[in-house]
Formats: C-alpha cells, sequence, structure tokens
C-alpha cells in the first residue's frame, strides 16, 4: 500500500479494497520501523490518526467521502494544530499547543483525511539542510549520510520514505522545492495568497506560503485542491475562484511554450545536473512544447534582496517569543531584561539569532534606505523580468537547486554557501510567482529536480506540465533502498 | 526676556468600536483582566490580523470633519519594540503613510480665533497594561486593551500656551463626541494626549528644542504640566542651560514633569510596512457613504443657535458643547413653543445644576425635554412666577410627575386677579403703622418689607411684578 499514490489509495478504499484504518496503521507502523532512522517526524499522532481513520471509514461506507476522505497526510510542523504541539523546530517551542488549527489543517480535517505527524524542519524554516532543527537534522533517505534539503525536509524525507503519501511544507525562499528536488518527490509552491496563512507559523510573511508535497503531480493536485482558497483570516490570502486541478491534468502540452533563462543555465550549475535537465527538456520537447531561450537579468540580485527582505520580516516576527505569554521561557529571570535576553538566547538556535540580527540591522534607522527599500525595489525589477518573460513563454523551466543534497556539515559553517543553495528559487518567491520541482533523473544515487515556474495563479499549468511529463517517465515511482 | 511657548500635541482617541482593530475580541472597558484578549491579541505563533472597516469609517468621520485628506492608499506599518504588555513585539500602527492628512481646526481663547493645523491622524492598535500591584513584586499583564482602535491626532506646533492646547483639546474631545467615534471617557484613557513642548525667543524663528510629555489623560493635567514644563525650560535656559530632547512624564500629585528617557536612550522603532496587511485603499464611494454620515458639526451648530435663537455666543458655546445637550435644548424650545433665551437659562441653570449634583449625564436626565417645556410654559403665560417654577422644577424632579400636576395639587397658581392683590395690600398697610409711616417719611428700603409681608400672605403666588407695581401705588399715594 505504501508505495501506491494518493490517487491509487483514493481509488483503493473507495473500492473497499482496505479500510482507512488498515492504510493509517501500515503507516504508522511504518514510522514505528524506519523513521528512527530518519528522524522525519516530530510528533507522531498515533492516536488521534487512527480515531480520525476510523471516522473517515464511517464516511467512506456513508458515501459521502471526498477524494481525500481516508487517506493519511502529514504536517509540517510549522501549522498549528489544535491540541497536539506545534514546534517549528525549535527549542522555544517545545512545549507550545495551539488552540486553534491552521485553515490548511482544518481544511484537510474538513476533507477527512487522516493526520499522521508533525514533521521535522529547519528551525523557524530558515535553513536549507534541516541541519538547524531543534529536534536534530531528518536523513535523506537517498542517502543517510546526505541532507534531505529545507526546511521542508522532514516533509520531502517522508513522503520519499513512504512514510506518508502526502505531506504539507512552506517555502519562503525554496523550502518546498528544494527538499522536493534533494528526495526525488514532487512539490508545489502555490502563488502567494493563494493558500491562507493563518495559523502557519510566521517567518517572512510577505513570501511564505504553504503547499503540497507528494510523490506525483497528481497527488499534489488533490492535495492542493483541499488546501487553496480565500480565507477572510489572512488579509493576504487571494479571493479568486480555485480551478480544478486534476481535470487540469489532463490537458495537452503541444505547442507550450518553455522558457529556458540563460541566467540558470550558466556558471554555478553541476554539469552532471545540467545533463539531466537537458534529457528532461526534451521529454517535454517531445510531448510537443517549443523551446526558447530567455533572460531574467535581475536574477544575480535575488539572493542579496532576499537576505535583507526575509530576515527584517523574520526579525520583527519572531519579537513575540519573548518568554511572557507562551514559549520557552529561561530558568529564574532576575529581571524583564534577563528574562529577555536569556529566554531567546537559550530558546533560538544560532541560524534563527543570525537572521534576527541581520534583519534587525537592515531595518535600523540610516540603513533602512541602503538596505530594505533597496531590496524591495529588487523585488519589483526581479518581478518586472518575470511579467516579461510571460509575455514570451508559458512556463519557465530550469533546474530546482545547483546541486543534489550535499553531505551533513559540508555547509554549516559558510553560512553564504548554505544561502546559494536557493539561488534559483529565491526570486519565485521575491516575485510571488508558483513553482514546482518534479523529479527528473539522478546523479549517482541522488535525485535531481526540475523547476517549473509559472505565471501568476497558473498551477494548473505547471500541475499539467508535470503530469503529462510523470505520464512518459517514471522518477517518480523510484524509491530510496529499504523503502520500497 | 520675552519668550514664547511652541506646543504641539498627539491625541489619542479611542475608536467607538465593538471589536478590535484586527481581531473579533471586543473592546469594552473594565472586564476581567484578559477575558477580552483572543489568540490575535496575545500574538500567538501564527495568527494574522484583519482590518476591522469600522474603525477605518470613523477615522474617515474625522478626517471629513476636520477637511483633511483621505488618502486614497495608505499603509500599516509595524513599530517594533520590546514590552511586556506589547504582545508582539509590535505595534500596528501607521507611519509615512496615514490615513488622514492635513485637516484644520479653529479655537477661541479670550475671544480670539485661532485655526490650529493637524498635520495627520493615523490608526493604530492600543497595547496592554501592566499590573504592578497585587503580585508581591512580579508584574500582571492585562491584554484586554491589547489591539483596540486607535485614532492618533497630530497637530502642527501651533499652540502657544497651555490654555490654547487645553482649548484645541477640549474643541477635539467635543468633535469625536459628535462624531460618535469616541466616548471621550478620560479617565478610563479613552482621550489623552502627548505634548511636545518648547520655548524659543519671542521673534525667533527657529524652534528651541522640545520635550515630550506622555500620557496627559485630563483637560486639567494638560494645562499644569504644560505649565510647569513651560517654567522648567525656560528657568534652564536663563540660568545657562540647555533643553534636552527627551520624555517626561508629568505626576499630577507633585504637579511637575520627570525626565523618562533622554532621546539617546529612545528606541529605534525599526518602522516597515506591515506584510499582513494590504495597504488600505479608500475609494470615493466609500468617502461618500461616510460624508452622509456627517452630523451638524459643532462649528455650525453653534452658529445656526446663535442665529436661530437669538442667544449668546456664550449660551451658544456651552449649549453646543456636546450633541446630547444640543438635542436636548433644541427639543425644549421645540416643545415649549416658547422664549428660546428662557429655555437656554433653564437648562444650563436649574437643569444643569440638579444634573451635576446627581452625577447623571443629560440623556439620563429625571426631567426630560417636555416635561421641562411644559414647565417654562408656565412660566410664560403667567400661571408661575419664576421663583416658584424653581420649586415645581424641584419636586418635578423628585417625583417625576409634571408641571401642571404639581401646580394643581399644591395650588401654585399664581395670583394675577388685581382687586384680591390690592385687598391684601391694604390690610397690611393697615396692621403695620408704624412702617407705613416711616417709608412715607422716606425710609425707602421698607419697600421690600411690605413685598416680604404681601408674598408671605400670598404664599409666594402673587405675581411679583404686578404686586410691584400695586404696591408702590398704594404706599406712594
Amino acid at each position: 500500500m505504501h508505495n501506491s499514490t494518493i490517487a491509487q489509495l483514493a481509488e483503493g478504499l473507495r473500492a473497499g479494497r482496505f479500510s482507512s484504518l488498515e492504510l493509517t496503521q501500515a503507516f504508522l507502523q511504518r514510522i514505528e520501523r524506519l523513521d528512527p532512522g530518519l528522524n522525519c517526524y516530530v510528533t507522531v499522532t498515533a492516536e488521534q490518526a487512527l480515531a480520525e481513520a476510523r471516522a473517515a471509514d464511517a464516511r467512506l461506507a456513508a458515501g459521502n467521502a471526498g477524494p481525500l476522505t481516508g487517506i493519511p497526510i502529514s504536517q509540517k510542523d510549522i501549522f498549528c494544530t489544535q491540541g497536539v504541539r506545534t514546534s517549528c523546530g525549535s527549542r522555544m517551542l517545545d512545549s507550545f499547543v495551539a488552540p486553534y488549527d491552521a485553515t490548511v489543517v482544518e481544511r484537510f480535517k474538513q476533507a477527512g483525511a487522516v493526520m499522521l505527524g508533525k514533521l521535522n524542519m529547519d528551525e523557524f524554516a530558515m535553513g536549507s539542510s534541516n541541519e538547524t532543527s531543534f529536534y536534530g537534522p531528518v536523513r535523506n533517505p537517498w542517502d543517510t549520510g546526505c541532507v534531505p534539503g529545507g526546511s521542508s525536509g522532514g516533509s520531502a524525507a517522508a513522503v520519499a520514505a513512504r512514510l506518508t503519501p502526502g505531506a504539507t511544507g512552506t517555502d519562503t525562499g525554496g523550502s518546498i522545492r528544494q527538499p522536493a528536488s534533494f528526495c526525488g518527490i514532487t512539490g508545489i509552491k502555490p502563488t502567494y495568497g493563494r493558500v491562507s496563512r493563518w495559523g502557519m507559523i510566521a517567518f517572512a510573511s510577505s513570501l511564505d506560503q504553504g503547499g503540497p508535497m507528494a510523490r506525483t503531480a497528481e497527488d499534489c493536485a488533490l492535495m492542493l485542491q483541499v488546501m487553496a482558497g480565500f480565507d477572510e483570516r489572512d488579509s493576504t490570502s487571494v479571493d479568486r475562484p480555485v480551478p480544478d486541478y486534476r481535470a487540469a491534468l489532463g490537458g495537452s502540452v503541444e505547442g507550450l511554450r518553455i522558457g529556458l533563462p540563460k541566467e540558470f543555465f550558466g556558471e554555478g550549475l553541476d554539469g552532471e545536473i545540467a545533463t539531466v535537465l537537458q534529457q528532461a527538456i526534451d521529454e517535454l520537447r517531445k510531448l510537443g512544447a517549443t523551446v526558447h531561450e530567455i533572460s531574467l537579468p535581475n536574477m544575480g540580485l535575488s539572493v542579496p534582496a532576499y537576505y535583507v527582505v526575509a530576515p527584517a520580516e523574520c526579525s520583527s516576527n519572531l519579537a513575540r517569543y519573548d518568554g511572557v505569554r507562551f514559549g520557552y521561557r529561561c530558568e529564574a529571570p532576575k529581571d524583564l531584561h534577563d528574562l529577555y535576553c536569556r529566554s531567546r538566547g537559550e530558546g533560538f538556535g544560532a541560524e534563527v539569532k543570525r537572521r534576527i540580527l541581520i534583519g534587525t540591522y537592515a531595518l535600523s534607522a540610516g540603513y533602512y534606505d541602503a538596505y530594505y527599500l533597496k531590496a524591495q525595489k529588487i523585488r519589483r525589477l526581479i518581478s518586472e523580468d518575470f511579467r516579461k518573460a510571460f509575455e514570451q513563454v508559458d512556463v519557465i523551466v530550469g533546474p530546482t537547486a545547483p546541486s543534489v543534497a550535499f553531505k551533513f556539515g559540508e555547509k554549516t559553517a559558510d553560512p553564504i554557501a548554505m544561502y546559494l543553495s536557493d539561488i534559483y528559487t529565491i526570486a519565485v518567491n521575491l516575485a510571488g510567482l508558483p513553482g514546482m520541482s518534479v523529479p527528473v533523473g539522478f546523479c549517482g544515487r541522488l535525485p535531481v529536480g526540475m523547476q517549473l515556474i509559472g505565471n501568476y495563479f497558473d498551477e494548473a499549468r505547471l500541475l499539467n506540465v508535470a503530469h503529462r511529463y510523470q505520464q512518459v517517465t517514471d522518477w517518480q515511482t523510484r524509491a530510496p533502498e529499504g523503502c520500497a | 526676556m520675552e519668550w514664547e511657548t511652541v506646543i504641539g500635541l498627539e491625541v489619542h482617541a479611542q475608536l467607538a468600536t465593538r471589536s478590535k482593530i484586527f481581531s473579533g475580541a471586543a473592546t469594552a472597558y473594565g472586564a476581567e483582566p484578559n477575558t477580552q484578549a483572543c489568540a490575535i491579541d496575545l500574538g500567538l505563533p501564527g495568527v494574522l490580523p484583519v482590518l476591522n472597516r469600522e474603525a477605518v469609517r470613523m477615522a474617515v468621520k474625522f478626517g471629513l470633519a476636520i477637511g483633511a485628506t483621505i488618502a486614497p492608499v495608505s499603509v500599516f506599518a509595524r513599530k517594533n519594540y520590546f514590552y511586556p504588555d506589547l504582545p508582539k513585539g509590535y505595534q500596528i500602527s501607521q507611519y509615512d503613510l496615514p490615513v488622514v492628512a492635513t485637516g484644520q481646526m479653529t479655537i477661541t481663547v479670550d475671544g480670539a480665533v485661532k485655526t490650529i493645523g493637524i498635520t495627520r491622524a493615523h490608526l493604530e492598535e492600543d497595547a496592554g497594561k501592566s499590573l504592578h500591584e497585587d503580585f508581591h513584586g512580579s508584574t500582571g499583564i492585562d491584554l484586554n486593551r491589547a489591539g483596540t482602535p486607535l485614532l492618533e491626532i497630530v497637530s502642527e506646533p501651533d499652540l502657544r500656551s497651555a490654555k490654547e492646547a487645553v482649548a484645541y483639546m477640549k474643541k477635539l474631545h467635543a468633535l469625536v463626541r459628535y462624531l460618535e467615534i469616541c466616548d471621550g471617557n478620560m479617565q478610563e484613557g479613552s482621550f489623552r494626549c502627548d505634548a511636545n513642548v518648547s520655548v524659543r525667543r519671542k521673534g525667533d524663528s527657529r524652534f528651541g528644542t522640545r520635550a515630550e510629555i506622555k500620557n496627559l489623560n485630563s483637560f486639567r493635567f494638560v494645562e499644569r504640566a504644560i505649565n510647569f514644563e513651560v517654567e522648567r525650560q525656560i528657568e534652564l535656559i536663563e540660568g545657562g542651560g540647555a533643553v534636552v530632547q527627551e520624555t517626561r512624564l508629568y505626576d499630577s500629585v507633585k504637579d511637575e514633569t520627570r525626565s523618562m528617557r533622554s532621546k539617546e536612550e529612545a528606541n529605534d522603532y525599526r518602522y516597515f510596512p506591515d506584510p499582513d496587511l494590504l495597504p488600505l485603499e479608500i475609494g470615493a464611494a466609500l468617502i461618500g457613504e461616510v460624508r452622509a454620515t456627517l452630523p451638524e458639526l459643532p462649528d455650525a451648530k453653534q452658529q445656526r443657535f446663535r442665529s436661530d435663537y437669538a442667544l449668546s455666543d456664550y449660551d451658544a458655546e456651552v449649549l453646543t458643547a456636546t450633541r446630547e445637550l444640543a438635542d436636548f435644548y433644541e427639543a425644549v424650545v421645540r416643545s415649549a413653543g416658547c422664549d428660546a433665551k428662557l429655555c437656554a437659562n433653564w437648562v444650563m441653570g436649574d437643569l444643569s445644576a440638579a444634573l451635576n449634583e446627581a452625577n447623571l449625564e443629560i440623556t439620563a436626565s429625571r426631567v426630560d425635554a417636555d416635561r421641562l417645556a411644559g414647565l417654562l410654559q408656565r412660566i410664560a403665560d403667567d400661571t408661575i412666577s419664576g421663583k416658584l417654577a424653581k420649586q415645581v422644577f424641584e419636586t418635578m424632579w423628585q417625583e417625576g410627575a409634571t408641571a401642571d400636576a404639581i401646580i394643581e395639587r399644591e395650588g401654585l397658581r399664581q395670583i394675577t386677579d388685581s382687586s384680591a392683590i390690592e385687598a391684601i395690600i391694604d390690610r397690611i398697610m393697615a396692621d403695620n403703622p408704624g412702617q407705613l409711616a416711616q417709608y412715607r417719611a422716606g425710609k425707602d428700603k421698607l419697600f421690600g418689607f411690605f413685598v416680604g409681608q404681601a408674598m408671605k400672605a400670598t404664599q409666594g403666588k402673587a405675581n411679583p411684578q404686578q404686586l410691584n407695581e400695586l404696591l408702590k401705588r398704594k404706599l406712594d399715594a
């Protein structure tokens, strides 16, 4: 069962070949057996999952089940879950239990999905390797000496290792796409505003966006259908109809104009990855797509602009963790200042502190114009680059990451090197566009992801292209050794 | 050396919305601590603000009332600082793009009319409260007030004395209550201000260094704090010192201001646009809609009271101090259909005194406008004298009956029958030959004695004017 996709499992449930309870038990057993070696889960909610599975079975029997009723799903530990600890990968929230569900969690509940547990992540989603988690790093199922990517590393690894059929992720600078690429799965970061951020713990509010991570584009479509939509509790969510993503999968790719930004294929891209990508592009061409070289001239500015905007917002978003009302509080504070300094000093890890410091500096009087304001201008330039590109092409294609999964510790000493692993994904967040990573092959034993970037609210087209590709290839069916 | 005082006020008016500016929690005052603070007010992880549209309408209403520009696009910004009663570690406010810009208001001080510029008014959320009592050396936090909508109204440095500052603040106070956007309750902190005060030598074109006095919550404190501060600054400069830019606190018990923090210690608030909220767009449609709800404003009403009711400047000002008082007065005039000045005197006199004594608002008056009008009609048609009317009013206030019922029951109808009054006068003259002789010998003072006797004999019911005339004629005969 665990090798089946969500679409197949849903069909099995409806046909009565197995029950949600059996399915849930099977995944819980796999988690128990395999997760200790991978560390994908921060919390496993076995009891709750079994209760939800029984309820789902009743719904299936009553004939009022939706496409995801009875399907096990796991939540990145950044989405608040009522009554279940939401840690955000941080000591700061090690004991935090939210009195509410995130909109995304609520929607999966309403759909009848079963939550298996909460997935490990970089602390407050700040990291590209999952090494910043308070709960220890997640291991890449393809090579346990390598990182799974980040920040949604637990989500990507759990899907790859068949410890869940589908998981939620969040993507601020590449946190869905890069780990999807490193773990050989499919993930989509929707247009900013497509999925509600209510109850999703903020890292950088103007960039954060939740999205699905699963093995196939079809599964992502099924999950996104549930996740997407307007939410009056999130002022930045967009009130716009949600298309039928699954229905759109059948569309033809004939005549699709694919843009290859020359900036994505130059120096800095691993040669082997370039070769794998070329093969994937050839497949798309065989399906009838036409390929065009385009330019995104300001792409080189995206990493520096991002590392002003994201830390600036994070420095403010994380000010609420002060030891006063909830979360970690230091032992026996002498006074208020001591309470603040030690609660934050002890509660946050090094990378989070680094970003708070950068952001505080960037927003300071006298530096604001030079950093924050300039970064916002660059953001507009980048959006403008994309706007022009989408006048010529329908979808932009390139690598998701400049390399395959790297070794633990390889980049922890050099934050800049770590930051550059998001070099191809960050611009998409700055512009608020939808972006997707699709597995397209391997370098050695490690998976390679191809990134698809679409115009605003063009998720259906991205899913369609990815799905057509997956119909003629089988990379998404490959399983890491020991996980099949 | 002649000194000139320069003052600018930042007034915080708490907007009278039912729920908070970014959450659905209630804004009612005085509830048990932390019972009116939801997850959003507590700043829990993952929560997001949603702007209260009613607060926006109120800000627009204020802007229109002061002839200001309503910004087609304004932006909410985060003001970042750490404080235990500031749950998110930042306050959502507006910074470089406020919703209301460049309006004005006129004030009258000592008969002189002056226009005060209003630089801006912006929307923001209030913080919670720190409670230092009852916790044995620790501090308690009450977040009921956190997220309450405030309109911060910033004046130009156009005020030149404490008196002008108070006049301006009173005018604003009346305005926000007229507009029904703020309850104006200063004790509860619904209307309070910070005063920026500096002094300069008369004729100097540059401003002196200013001190900001925080959180003044009564007109009296505004006046006293500014006066103290002005004296302090002048003494400092004349003694060879210099004013430092700082934030000061007014201590009403010691009647002095003292330093809270200097400019160097001031927070760097690291303002930036709040990414959780979209820019606030206000179109012509909303402005038109709000404009249609604008009531007659205090200045216009005062003008109308002067012309329609022939009231003095003073009467018109007092009667238009609040919308409720003005409405009450107009209801009395309408119902009584008599002398508007008589109505004004009674509303401002006996009625106001009774309200004050009972500590009641005009809307809770025990004598309503119709009943007061009923009493005034009896004065106007000479049924009772003004003096007896006071007595009737007392009874009305206590019992709630109509004037006519009381007059009837207690037989207070005025004696206007000349022959009856003459008969009484004749009897008094006959009973007091000595006083009559003295009066006629030139002791004019004794006239009062005869009036008193006559009033006593009629239990005060004789028409005073008529009595005077008849008495004079008979005594002087």
